[in-house]
């Protein structure tokens, strides 16, 4: 397969291809629209020291990003201002694809996420938050006496 | 402004072709054409504009800050690229063209060749 930005299992790729054909072939898609993605797009992963999400939020005024975690659950939200032009401009529009308007997305962190340990960097449209893990729960050897 | 299915393949093996449709918005005003495009992700030096004849090329490669050690449990953006491209028309000037990215989003800016502009004719009464 293709070089893919973030490597995972057969399984994961066999789950996102079945994901991506009932998209396609659904008729009646959720009033909310699909249900996976969404504004912004979402990728996380992990390593032993912390969670990583990337949030492919571009066109954003940093100040107006909000990030927040309660109890373990992380939300996104803000606002996407519109390109669009007013309606009194001599402007047609031929194709409008990006999302406007407010979003919002939440997700819940692991258990072993430590909540003061966040930092968060918005760089080339996309939000980077890094979450450290516990360090009790990091894993470790144990020496056998 | 049309876009193009067909899109070129490149035989260079490092380089798959597999990559991602960037969302757009076109608008077009007396003077010229307005493009906007999402591409989170790409720094400026990997983003790439062609314009070969009437086709513009947009392509970008994403460049994140990820952890080597990472393993990747959910993606929504599986690809490392962004790739569109549009078949432009006769009366739009390619040379002229200015392009702008900000916080991942490009704006592309490509006017009207100078005789395809709107103009008023004054009617006189003689």
């Amino acid at each position: 397969m293709y070089g893919a930005l973030f490597p995972r299992d057969m399984f994961a790729e066999l789950d996102r291809l079945q994901r991506e054909m009932q998209q396609s072939f659904d008729i009646s898609p959720s009033i909310r629209g699909f249900g996976r993605g969404g504004f912004p797009a979402l990728n996380a992963g992990g390593t032993p020291q912390s969670v990583e999400i990337y949030a492919f939020a571009p066109g954003l005024d940093p100040a107006t990003l909000e990030v927040h975690l309660d109890r373990g659950v992380l939300t996104m939200s803000g606002e996407r201002k519109s390109d669009m032009p007013n309606g009194d401009e001599k402007t047609t529009v031929h194709i409008k694809e990006r999302f406007a308007g407010r979003f919002r997305r939440v997700l819940s962190l692991p258990d072993d996420a430590d909540p003061n340990g966040v930092s968060a960097q918005y760089r080339d449209g996309v939000l980077h938050i890094s979450v450290k893990r516990h360090e009790s729960a990091q894993p470790r050897r144990i020496d056998v006496q | 402004m049309s876009e193009k299915t067909a899109v070129t393949r490149e035989t260079m093996p490092s380089q798959p072709d597999a990559a991602l449709m960037p969302p757009v918005d076109v608008v077009e005003d007396g003077t010229g054409i307005t493009l906007y495009a999402d591409v989170p992700g790409v720094p400026k030096d990997k983003l790439n504009l062609h314009i070969e004849a009437d086709t513009l090329i947009i392509e970008g490669d994403l460049a994140l800050n990820v952890p080597e050690a990472m393993e990747a449990t959910h993606a929504e953006v599986s690809l490392p690229r962004y790739r569109r491209v549009f078949t432009l028309s006769k009366e739009l000037d390619a040379s002229k063209v200015s392009a702008d990215l900000s916080h991942g989003v490009l704006k592309l800016r490509i006017p009207k060749a100078e005789h395809a502009q709107p103009r008023r004719i004054d009617v006189r009464v003689g």
